[in-house]
């Protein structure tokens, strides 16, 4: 039987991808004059991973990109070539190519094969260049004394330092090779050959023996490994000074030896640095696994089920004499308190880090400032903050749209922030927090801020009707009407394409608002505020006839009893209520549904007064029954859509209850 | 589709299939057994406007919306009446779940190839397309239905 590798592809796309948003993370954060060695390292190990891959699955040209791209990391990280912002930006392409590489094999998408022609000569050209240069210091090294040397220690060992000798059977040399990279990673690494054709190791680190187990026991045979701790017996050991210079070995960079590069690494950072980086990588690792969104919804399914059932318990033993089942009445709120418990956990699976949203901006933001000559610092805060799956996914786009207008209208050039007795480099800043059951997100900018005056004369242009007395928030709030821009040209970057009602649109669709605070000169701020899951939502409960809807609280404005003298009807317009002087279109919920049994004439009800995008309605129902949160189901997994309902949820009874489709049924007024 | 379903018990079972019958009316039906998932008493389900009256509402199944169809009113058979002995067969077919409302449910009957006679063009409101066939079964006579086809087909307008 032959193994389909088809169906490991999209793991394999997955993990480039994220080893690509890795890999930009870490080019973003280096530090080009002194460039972190263990960074360069990691940024390395994204490229050859991504390769390893690649060519397993045959993807030839992933595999050749990533393979140029590797041979100048690792020449850099080796020290040959000495680390330029022309790199990075190199580098930082090539995570362009590689995205786009693979979004051609995954979604058959478009590519540009002059740009990875282009990018792939760009790297090339980056490794030809300073070959020369490099070749002189290597041969240089190559006429030393051979670079493995054994000495006695000159110096103890400095504390929580450990020296240990690794004794290790026949192994071939190529992995005897990877293994002196793997340990060169834990700390300081010498090699040497023992006559039984084994080979020996002796290792400083701050590591335990244990961890240089764990490492070699990929290569060899764990039994015949041998690994002994040294205690400073100056006399008994033989150590390896710690190279002052990393030691180079002479490569052309013959392409397949780049793979398995057969020196340590240089020890730049201090093995304190390299420890905590290295924990936390190892963290990231371990403490994630993939499992697919519909077990989660699976779970928190039968949890849902769970809480009903726990309900209906306590309807029943509520009836129960508190002396006689103390015991068991005890036991029943043990249990309710451990389901709420449970019922949040579960909940917090489908919960993500804002960081998801947030690690695509720093690029972002870089690439938009250099084209438009600005100098920005990007800032981002609590990114940490988790937010629901399904929100995350649709809170990209509008976020993109507001970063970009503040990098293109908010931020100014740095001759316009000069002269305004500003610090050139602009402060923009993406924020994230919880506040109550809300996210709060904020894009937040020390610009330019609105024009009050500009708005307001467009607004007028547009036929828009404004005041001059209108309150600022008024005012702000008038960018968001359709096809409404105050940027003076239309620019590469914004003002084009959508626009801040498409941004307004898509948030109040989430059930979300968003809100604008600015100050002439001193900057401004959008302020985006979302539930934080589509999964519960504040409802209404409103009874007409038997039946009873959920109106979600996020539309209703207010409530009340109708007056016959405010009824009227309109030859037309159909039935209107006028409520402080506005007339609202009435919708009778009971014709719309075809309710039987409600109660007769409009003044015995009750009207809920609805909004959705400023459009406003009165609903008529017979009552109101309370109002709580309920757990939003779809209707369309086992049925279909149905005009008017939005979803379905289960009531503390086990009953269905259908959730009203408010924008649709004000949609259907025309 | 039709020898899909006839092939999933086949192999093992010597060519033999099993058949939930059911009546509707004076009428017995049978369905493929591994289309059913559950057998359940009727509850009175919420209700949703403007939708065909064989649609009975949506239900909560263990925590999934469900809709429930009346076949009774469906096929024009029968009394629709509702109570205690009121069966809800509960259907399972591509990751859909659907009940379905019969008088009653029989048994479970296992039938060769040789049992099962081809279908006529129609059998009641009944599109041939949605048959199987007729299984004779000593002095019963059970109208198999490919319920699969029946409830994903246009008239039914569970599907979208």
């Amino acid at each position: 039987m032959t193994v389909d590798m088809s169906q490991f592809y999209e793991t394999f796309f997955d993990e480039a991808m994220e080893l690509l948003a890795e890999k930009e993370r870490l080019l973003l954060n280096i530090n080009v004059s002194a460039p972190d060695t263990e960074e360069l390292n990691a940024i390395f190990r994204t490229a050859h991973s991504i390769k390893g891959g690649a060519a397993t699955f045959g993807f030839v040209d992933i595999t050749e990109m990533t393979h140029v791209l590797e041979s100048l990391l690792d020449r850099i990280r080796k020290g040959e070539i000495t680390l330029t912002a022309d790199h990075v930006d190199a580098f930082l392409a090539a995570k362009d190519v590689l995205t786009m590489l693979i979004d051609g094999h995954r979604h058959g998408s478009a590519v540009e094969h002059d740009l990875v022609a282009e990018v792939s000569k760009r790297l090339n050209l980056l490794s030809a260049q300073e070959s020369q240069p490099v070749q002189d210091t290597v041969a240089a090294v190559e006429a030393t004394p051979p670079p493995v040397v054994h000495v006695a220690p000159s110096t103890p060992l400095a504390a929580g330092m450990h020296q240990y000798t690794v004794t290790l059977p026949v192994t071939p040399q190529r992995d005897v090779e990877a293994l002196v990279t793997e340990l060169g990673l834990m700390g300081d690494v010498k090699s040497s050959a023992l006559a039984n054709g084994g080979t020996q190791f002796v290792l400083i680190t701050e590591n335990s023996a244990d961890d240089i187990f764990a490492i070699c026991s990929f290569v060899v045979d764990i039994d015949a490994l041998k690994i002994e701790e040294v205690h400073a017996e100056p006399a008994a050991v033989t150590v390896a000074e710690a190279p002052p210079v990393p030691e180079t070995k002479p490569e052309p960079l013959p392409p397949a030896s780049i793979a398995e590069p057969a020196v340590a690494a240089p020890l730049s950072a201090s093995p304190q640095r390299r420890e905590t980086d290295k924990a936390g990588a190892n963290n990231a690792e371990a403490s994630s696994i993939r499992v697919s969104i519909d077990k989660v919804d699976q779970l928190i399914n039968f949890v849902g089920e769970l809480v009903i059932t726990q309900a209906m318990i306590d309807q029943r033993i509520a009836v129960l004499d508190p002396m006689l089942y103390e015991n068991l009445l005890n036991s029943v709120s043990q249990l309710a308190r451990n389901t709420r418990d449970l019922q949040e956990s579960v909940m917090s699976i489908r919960m993500m880090p804002m960081d998801y949203v947030f690690s695509r901006f720093p690029r972002m933001v870089r690439d938009l400032a250099g084209k438009l000559g600005k100098k920005i610092d990007f800032i981002t805060e609590g990114a940490a903050t988790e937010l629901d799956k399904g929100l995350i996914e649709h809170i990209v786009d509008p976020l993109n749209h507001l970063v970009r207008n503040s990098v293109d209208h908010g931020i100014e050039t740095p001759e316009i922030r000069r002269a305004a007795g500003k610090p050139e480099t602009g402060k923009l800043t993406l924020s994230a927090a919880h506040q109550g059951g809300n996210i709060v997100i904020e894009v937040r900018d020390d610009g330019a801020g609105l024009n009050r005056e500009r708005i307001l004369q467009k607004a007028r242009q547009q036929g828009i009707p404004v005041s001059e007395t209108m309150p600022d928030e008024d005012v702000w709030q008038l960018i968001f009407a359709p096809g409404f821009s105050t940027a003076e040209m239309v620019t590469d970057v914004s003002g084009r394409g959508v626009g801040m009602d498409v941004v307004k649109r898509n948030i109040s669709a989430m059930g979300g608002a968003v809100d604008i605070r600015s100050s002439r000169g001193n900057g401004s701020t959008m302020r985006i505020s979302l539930p934080l899951t589509l999964a519960i939502l504040d409802g209404m409960s409103v009874k007409v006839g038997a039946e009873v809807y959920i109106v979600p609280l996020a539309y209703v404005i207010e409530s009340l009893q109708p007056e016959t003298t405010k009824l009227k009807e309109v030859a037309g317009q159909g039935r209107l209520i006028e409520v402080r002087g506005e007339y609202l279109p009435l919708i009778y919920l009971h014709e719309q549904f075809s309710i039987p049994d409600h109660c007769g004439k409009p003044e015995e009800g009750i009207v809920v007064i609805l909004s959705v995008d400023d459009k406003k309605a009165a609903l008529l129902v017979d009552s109101l029954v309370g109002q709580q949160q309920v757990v939003v189901k779809n209707l369309e997994s086992n049925f279909r859509k149905v005009s008017g309902i939005s979803g379905a949820t289960i009531l503390g009874d086990g009953g269905v209850s259908l959730i009203l489709d408010v924008a649709a049924l004000i949609r259907t007024l025309g | 589709m039709q020898a899909g379903g006839m092939n999933n018990t086949g192999e093992a079972n010597s060519q033999t299939q099993e058949f939930l019958a059911f009546t509707l009316g004076a009428e017995e039906y049978g369905i493929d057994i591994l289309k059913v998932q559950e057998l359940r008493s009727y509850e009175a389900p919420t209700r949703i406007a403007n939708v065909p009256d064989f649609i009975k509402g949506v239900i909560n199944l263990r925590g999934l919306i469900i809709p429930i169809v009346d076949m009774r009113i469906k096929f024009g058979l029968g009394v629709p009446s509702y109570g205690d002995n009121t069966v809800v067969v509960i259907l399972n077919f591509r990751g859909r779940i659907v009940g379905m409302v019969v008088d009653s449910v029989s048994d479970v009957t296992t039938l060769t190839p040789e049992q099962i006679r081809p279908s006529p063009p129609k059998a009641g409101s009944l599109d041939g397309s949605c048959l199987i066939g007729l299984g004779a079964l000593d002095e019963r006579m059970l109208i198999l239905i490919d319920i699969e086809k029946l409830m994903t087909g246009p008239e039914m307008g569970l599907v979208e």
